[in-house]
Parts: C-alpha cells; structure tokens; sequence
C-alpha cells in the first residue's frame, strides 16, 4: 500500500477534524421528542377587562411603568387607555394622551370641544397584550428570541433579541415597542415577574374598580374563568385568528 | 472520480461542519422546544427564569398595613378603601430601607383623575362625585380641604 507523506496529512487532518466535531452538533428534534417534553400545564393565564367599569383614571398604564421599567416620559408604554366619544352624528372621536398616564381630566379630544347633549356614548378601553395562543409576533421572530411559555404568556429573552422589529410590525394590536434602553423589542408580560409570585398584574392592583382582572383560565373555579364563559365576552381583532387571551365586557364596533 | 469533481463536495462538506460546530458552541445548552410547537416553543429556558427574577416595586395595600396599620383603619370607612395605598403614595419599592421614605402625590392634578366630570354615559366615569375643575377652586391643592382618606366633607366636621 502506497502512502505519500503529502496523502497521509491531508487524511490525518481530515480525520482530526472529524473526530473533534461533537455529535450534538449534528443532532435535528424531531417532532415526537418536541412533542415528548412537554407535560399539561395547570395554568393558563387569562385577562378580563370590563369596560363599564373604566373611569379613565390611568393609574393603571402609571403603575405598568414604574413597575416594569418603561421610561416614563417618553411615548411608549406596555398598557394603555383609550378613550371612545361617539357623538349623535355617528362621528366617534377617539384619543390616548401620553396612553392615558395622566389620566382625563378634559372633555377635550384632540382640542375639540364635544357638547355633553351630542354625547349618545362614551367610554374608555384598556389595552394590552393579548398574549395570543396563535402569536403572530413569536412566529415572525427569526432568532427564537420571543416565546410562548408553558402558562400561555408570550415573552421577549432580552439576552437574545436583536432588534430587528419583526415582532413590532407582525403584531396585530400594536402592543409592542422598541425599548430604548436595553435596545430591545418589548411589551407586556401580563407581570410575569407578579403572577408566578402569586400576585396580581401591577394593572390589575393598581385599577380602583375592578375594570382590569387576571385569573386561571384553567381553574374553573377562578372568577375570570366563571365571567368568561358565563357573561357575553368579546375579544380584540378575533378574524386575525391569534386567538387572544384578553377578553373584554361591553366591547362596541367603534373600538379598533 | 475525479478529485477536482470531489473538492468542492468536501469544500461544502467542512463549511457545513463549521456552521454546525459554532452552532453547538455559540447556542446556550438550554436552548430549546419547552412546550408543544417548533413555533412557539423554541427557546432559552433561562429566559423564563430571567422575568421571574424581575424585581417587583409595587407591593400592595397589604404590605403597607404590616406597619401602617393605623392609616389604613383611617381609609376603611371612606370610600377610597378600594383605591391602593402606592396609588398616591408611590410604588414601596424595599421601603423602609430603600426608598426610606416615599414620596406622597398630593397633587390636584391625582384627584383630578378621577373626579374631573366627564358627562360620558355608561361609564362608570359619569358616576364618580365629580367637579368642574375650572370652576371648582381653581388652582388650589383638593388636600387643602379634603383629606384624602376620608374626602367627605361633612365627616370631618
């Protein structure tokens, strides 16, 4: 057998290399092992806003941002509040100053004075994340940076976002933001810091009357769970099929 | 076969192992499917941990009653009982070590939102006791005559 010196380093070093690559590295899942690791988790975080009960006093969207570090000043937030002013007309004048920080303490939308006798409704709607079962947001993600946990809430992995903005523009209720201090994409994490703690959302603790509600939408016996499927509950952009998990009483046409 | 038709085959074959190597070294271990789809559930378990330990600021009206006992007997028979002690006192944060002391909100403009009337009906907005807050003293602070702990007036006569 023939061996040049020149055959025998190309084939030692092809085979050094082989040798020193890790099997893991070749290693695919399969959809049975995916399937596999995961068990049936007991909770499913949920959240119920009832519009009837919103005053427009956003303390709610304050307490969101002092609590989860958005800064305070400038036009992003986790939460907000909008408020809806449908007129006899058939004209709705909608607004969110600052996503409602401060509160309304003006009948004044966007500088227009609306007459108290023209008003035929008015209300204020909270928003958030939906923490959608189908999140578009998570499926555009090309980094795995964002996720669904095992309790249904979507969250971001601050370490692995790029910022790219994918995310910003797939979701459908524009919940998300760039955060400009960890150069991040960001949202509401329904306090995900909170709500494993055995507490409420910073939103829900904060709300003087109940507009704003957290449960487990697997225990039956939790009252979201009983007001969602007892009472008339409507959900934000349903035809978008996210299926969001933040269910709203007395949602009207008007609101977007 | 011939060995140039082979070259760019192994040419291929290495750059593939790289890719897959730096894959394995740069990736964390825990990089994962933790739950039911490739889709949804591709990521760093870590990451979960990560929010977890996220710091919590606002402690709740339980929290402040540990010491503060005799401001929240104070609030129960108003009818603020339902509104939260940080919601004007600024969220406890580690008080009493850090912040020491917490800054009250006794600003008109905190009253205002709420009690600033908005004619807006089937809102529950409509039903607050309102004011006009051009009309009503204007520029003056609400604490100046209402304790905000029992705002009625005629209580504390």
């Amino acid at each position: 057998m023939k061996c040049s010196r020149r055959s025998f380093l190309k084939k030692g070093l092809g085979s050094a290399v082989a040798a020193s690559l890790p099997l893991s590295s070749f290693k695919f899942l399969s959809p049975a092992e995916a399937r596999a690791a995961v068990g049936d988790p007991a909770v499913r975080w949920g959240f119920l806003v009832n519009t009837y009960k919103c005053v427009g006093c956003g303390m709610c969207v304050k307490a969101c941002k002092k609590e989860n570090g958005v800064p305070y000043d400038l036009p992003i937030t986790r939460t907000w509040v909008e408020r809806y002013v449908i007129t006899s007309d058939g004209e709705d004048h909608i607004d969110s100053p600052a996503g409602g920080r401060d509160g309304y303490t003006s009948p004044k939308i966007e500088g227009k004075d609306i007459p108290a006798e023209e008003i035929t409704k008015a209300f204020f709607v909270p928003k958030l994340c939906n923490q959608c079962a189908n999140p578009a947001c998570v499926q555009v993600c090309p980094v795995g940076a964002t996720f669904q946990t095992e309790d249904g809430v979507v969250l971001i992995d601050r370490t692995w976002c790029i910022g790219c903005g994918y995310c910003i523009m797939a979701c459908p209720y524009g919940v998300r933001f760039f955060h400009p201090v960890y150069k991040v994409a960001d949202k509401c994490t329904f306090c995900y810091h909170r709500i494993t703690k055995g507490m409420k959302s910073a939103c829900v603790q904060a709300c003087p009357f109940g507009a704003r509600q957290i449960g487990n939408l697997k225990d039956p016996d939790d009252p979201v769970t009983k007001a969602i499927l007892t009472e008339r509950v409507a959900v934000l952009k349903d035809e978008y099929g996210t299926k969001p998990q933040v269910f709203y009483i007395g949602l009207d046409e008007n609101v977007r | 076969m011939k060995n140039h038709v082979l070259r760019p085959l192994f040419a291929a074959m290495a750059l593939v192992a790289l890719i897959l190597t730096a894959r394995a070294i740069m990736v964390p271990p825990d990089f994962g499917v933790h739950g039911k789809s490739f889709t949804y559930n591709f990521y760093r378990a870590g990451a979960v941990s990560d929010w977890k330990n996220f710091p919590v600021s606002y402690k709740g009206s339980t929290y402040c009653v540990e010491c503060h006992n005799e401001n929240a007997e104070s609030i129960a028979a108003s009818k603020h009982r339902v509104i939260q002690c940080e919601n004007c006192h600024g969220p406890a944060r580690n008080h009493p070590e850090d912040p020491e002391t917490l800054t009250i909100n006794r600003s008109r403009d905190l009253c205002l939102r709420c009690h600033a009337a908005l004619p807006y009906p089937g809102s529950l907005r409509s039903e607050l006791p309102a004011i006009d807050p051009a009309e009503h003293n204007p520029g003056e602070a609400c604490v100046e005559c209402h304790n905000p702990h029992n705002p009625n007036l005629e209580d504390m006569e």
